[in-house]
């Protein structure tokens, strides 16, 4: 009779084997195969994932009289909060009209970037080259969180929403671009070779045989980058890349937790909002 | 979208109200963009000046400055730690909301929409704003960053999980009933195994997504990589705060492929 | 004995699927129940499990009262009913192992079940059930890597695994391939004998009906219209049966394709 350890409930049911082909005539002894079939290795890995829980919450810098003062801080930040106040609701709209602004603006300067980039990082209609500086644009793009894309360019051009509309154009030419690209990686290529036979430039073969296959993807990807820059303005305006992040990291700043939360609210419906109306129009497209 | 409608109108592919309505998606569009582009509050010469700007600032980013590379490695893997102990509190966390938000196992309404508004209200706020609000209570630290990214993982987690619950095939639940199996022993057997690879591959799509995110956190003090940049940043030190951007570089790029390797040897 | 007594089931409300029925089933007999879709077997099936709720009337399973049972009381109730589907209802991504337990889960306790530490005599009745219906080789492998007949017979272990007084099967070969389809119904009535366990089949397949089983109960719009021998099952009562129904052309002998 083997000596297997008990199998957790979490072993996902991936193990698989063979019959059980050295069991005895009468057999009353049944284990589920472990997903990690070694035992030495399941210990390893077992040991080495508690290991590490273990060993990164201890030495978690956690100051639990601070933690406790911290806790009587939140009562005051909650207390502080309620109700929420509108009173500079003039503010608030601003903030939130601004967002609005360099959401279009970065989704359109975004969008139209993004093409370009994606035919270059598409291995079937670009030299290998080509290939890889598009696609070293996307990874960067994608890489760094908008946070630290708004902090260089307010570095760079100042605080307001300039700084902001930049932030979200890398942000969307990383999402953008590599969906696009990946879609024209997909099409039909009888159609490019059709037009190629024709005798057709390069240019006119992409625009002729590959656009209108991938048009319906593109708008699709434009609704839903309008939406997700929405939410991300919101965001990148706490590094000061304006929008109504800016207000409410102002509003933090100054302690009027009240119309922190008036604004908190606002962000959420406004998201809320924004993800339901792109649903539909994508369910519809 | 507005190339396609000048070309494709010239050949009539589409009927009179087809048409109108692309004229009037594409009137909509052009006047929100001019609509931004003449409101929104910015220096005009600064938008020339950018390029300029940016060219500046990385010319002064090179050479990166290895000096402090070691302060930065071991940041580096604080956060990781961050976001790795995060997303494993989350997904533990994320099982019971999953639970109470999907139709077929909450026991009632109201825990039904207990369990959404958990959802909605852990998903529209941005881990971000969940850091100012935990910097605030727990002070500056890696503490304040690993709570909050747990709070933004729950919602994304048990939204993914509670789909994947709705989704099921119902007809195992039914014979393990019939068996007379409890409640909780029907969920054991016929629910979990059938959400196991969606809860793998969700966990390990939100881990890669908070290692990006915990890179940030230090920008409102709520540890990891993001205090040294801010503070190669702040003080102007570009050499050095290109050494940090190469490393998060590298350490997005590394969680990347681990993420796909876990999904292969798992899924 | 399974006893069932003016058995009414109505959804909504609208008009009754079952209408005053009645139907007594002793000893260990295979009792197949036959007639067009829509005609209320698989709500009467459902009805004897609770899997369905009745609207009113009575039946008691062995002299307990099903109909009025609750929480703790119905599962421990359940556990003598058997049930096999037509869709074998298994679960995919465990093992054959793994299913073939379920059908203990009202017996054994919560960390076994989770431990996958199964009791002994329950490993060795598994293993001997498998071996009798011929899966026992494949006792580690994933439910979805067998065969539709495999796992039918899966699902059968299952529920015989529940040790039960009576054993309900709802088309049971009606997502089977005829020759399968022949072997799980042989199966059934062989285990009912071997096991002295009384079978009660929701069947379309009239030929299989008179093969296999000993006694043929006719329903037609929620009644039973009739209740004999196979041998007696002539073509006026099938007629009576299917009249005026798709399932007619079905029913005489062909086998399905579905």
């Amino acid at each position: 009779m083997s000596t297997d350890p008990i199998d957790g409930p979490d072993v996902p049911a991936g193990a698989a084997g063979g019959a059980t082909s050295g069991a005895v005539a009468t057999r009353d002894h049944w284990r589920k195969k472990s997903f990690i079939a070694n035992p030495v290795a399941r210990w390893l890995v077992y040991g080495g994932v508690i290991l590490y829980v273990v060993w990164t919450l201890g030495t978690l810098p956690i100051d639990w009289a601070r933690v406790a003062e911290g806790v009587e801080r939140a009562g005051r930040i909650f207390g502080g909060a309620f109700p929420p106040s509108f009173e500079r609701s003039g503010l608030l709209i601003d903030g939130f009209l601004e967002s609005l602004k360099i959401a279009i603006l970065a989704t359109f300067g975004g969008v139209l970037l993004s093409i370009p980039i994606a035919f270059m990082a598409a291995r079937n209609v670009v030299p290998r080259a080509v290939f890889y500086v598009g696609r070293a644009i996307i990874i960067v793009a994608r890489s760094f969180h908008p946070v630290i894309v708004a902090i260089i360019f307010v570095k760079a051009v100042g605080f307001g929403p300039l700084a902001g509309v930049l932030t979200l154009i890398v942000y969307s030419i990383g999402f953008v671009a590599k969906m696009l690209a990946e879609r024209i990686e997909e099409i039909d290529f009888g159609q490019v070779e059709a037009m190629k036979a024709a005798g057709a430039p390069y240019l006119s073969t992409l625009i002729y045989a590959v656009v209108p296959q991938i048009m319906p993807r593109q708008v699709g990807l434009t609704i839903y980058q309008l939406d997700s820059n929405l939410r991300a303005s919101a965001v990148v305006g706490i590094v000061g890349a304006g929008g109504i992040g800016s207000t409410l990291a102002n509003a933090f700043g100054r302690y009027d937790y009240d119309f922190a939360l008036a604004i908190t609210m606002v962000i959420v419906g406004a998201i809320l909002l924004s993800e339901a109306v792109s649903g539909q129009i994508r369910k519809r497209l | 979208m507005t190339l396609s409608d000048l070309r494709r109108d010239d050949w009539s592919r589409f009927s009179l109200k087809q048409r109108l309505q692309r004229y009037g998606v594409l009137a909509l569009t052009l006047l929100a963009i001019g609509w931004a582009v003449s409101s929104i509050e910015v220096i005009w010469a600064w938008v020339w000046d950018a390029p300029e700007q940016m060219g500046d600032l990385f010319g002064r980013m090179i050479p990166p400055d290895p000096s402090n590379l070691s302060a930065i490695l071991r940041v580096l893997w604080e956060t990781v730690n961050i976001a790795t102990i995060a997303t494993a509190f989350a997904v533990i966390l994320s099982l019971p909301v999953a639970w109470l938000a999907a139709q077929n196992t909450t026991p009632n309404r109201a825990t039904l929409w207990v369990g959404r508004f958990i959802l909605v209200s852990s998903r529209s706020i941005n881990t971000i704003i969940w850091a100012l609000l935990f910097v605030a209570i727990f002070g500056p630290g890696i503490v304040a960053g690993i709570v909050a990214i747990m709070f933004r993982s729950i919602g994304f987690v048990g939204k993914l999980l509670g789909e994947a619950i709705e989704e099921i095939d119902k007809r195992p639940v039914e014979a393990l009933e019939a068996t007379g199996a409890s409640r909780f022993k029907v969920i054991a057997y016929a629910i979990v195994p059938q959400v196991m690879p969606t809860f793998w591959a969700v966990s390990i799509l939100r881990w890669d997504i908070n290692l990006r995110e915990s890179t940030v956190l230090g920008l409102v003090g709520a540890g990891g990589i993001g205090i040294i940049l801010q503070g190669a940043i702040d003080t102007f030190n570009w050499r050095e705060a290109a050494t940090v951007l190469l490393a998060i570089l590298g350490l997005v790029i590394l969680g990347e492929i681990v993420s796909a390797w876990l999904r292969r040897r798992i899924l | 004995m399974l006893k069932i007594s003016d058995l009414v089931k109505r959804y909504g409300g609208g008009e009754p699927v079952l209408k005053n029925l009645d139907l007594t089933i002793e000893g260990e007999s295979v009792v197949s129940i036959i007639g067009s879709s829509g005609a209320g077997k698989s709500t009467l099936l459902r009805c004897i499990n609770r899997l369905v709720e009745p609207t009113s009337g009575s039946i008691t399973l062995n002299d307990t009262e099903l109909t009025r049972l609750r929480g703790a009381e119905l599962r421990r109730a359940r556990r003598k009913i058997g049930m096999v589907f037509q869709g074998f209802n298994l679960v995919d991504r465990l093992t054959v192992m793994e299913n073939v337990q379920s059908g203990r889960l009202g017996y054994i306790s919560t960390w076994a079940a989770l431990m996958r530490r199964y009791p002994k005599e329950d490993i060795r009745r598994a293993f001997e059930l498998m071996e009798r219906v011929g899966i026992a080789h494949y006792a580690d492998k994933r439910a979805d890597e067998l065969s539709g007949g495999e796992r039918q017979r899966v699902g059968v272990v299952r529920a015989l695994m529940q040790k039960p007084e009576i054993l309900l099967a709802d088309e049971p070969t009606a997502s089977l391939d005829p020759k399968t389809s022949e072997q799980i119904m042989g199966l059934l009535r062989d285990l009912s004998r071997e096991l002295k366990l009384p079978v009660l089949i929701n069947i379309h397949n009239v030929h299989e009906a008179k093969e296999y089983t000993d006694r043929i109960v006719g329903m037609r719009y929620g009644r039973i219209i009739f209740d004999d021998l196979p041998a007696a099952l002539d073509q006026e009562a099938m007629d009576r049966i299917y009249s005026g129904s798709p399932a007619a052309d079905r029913a005489g002998g062909l086998k399905e394709a579905s």
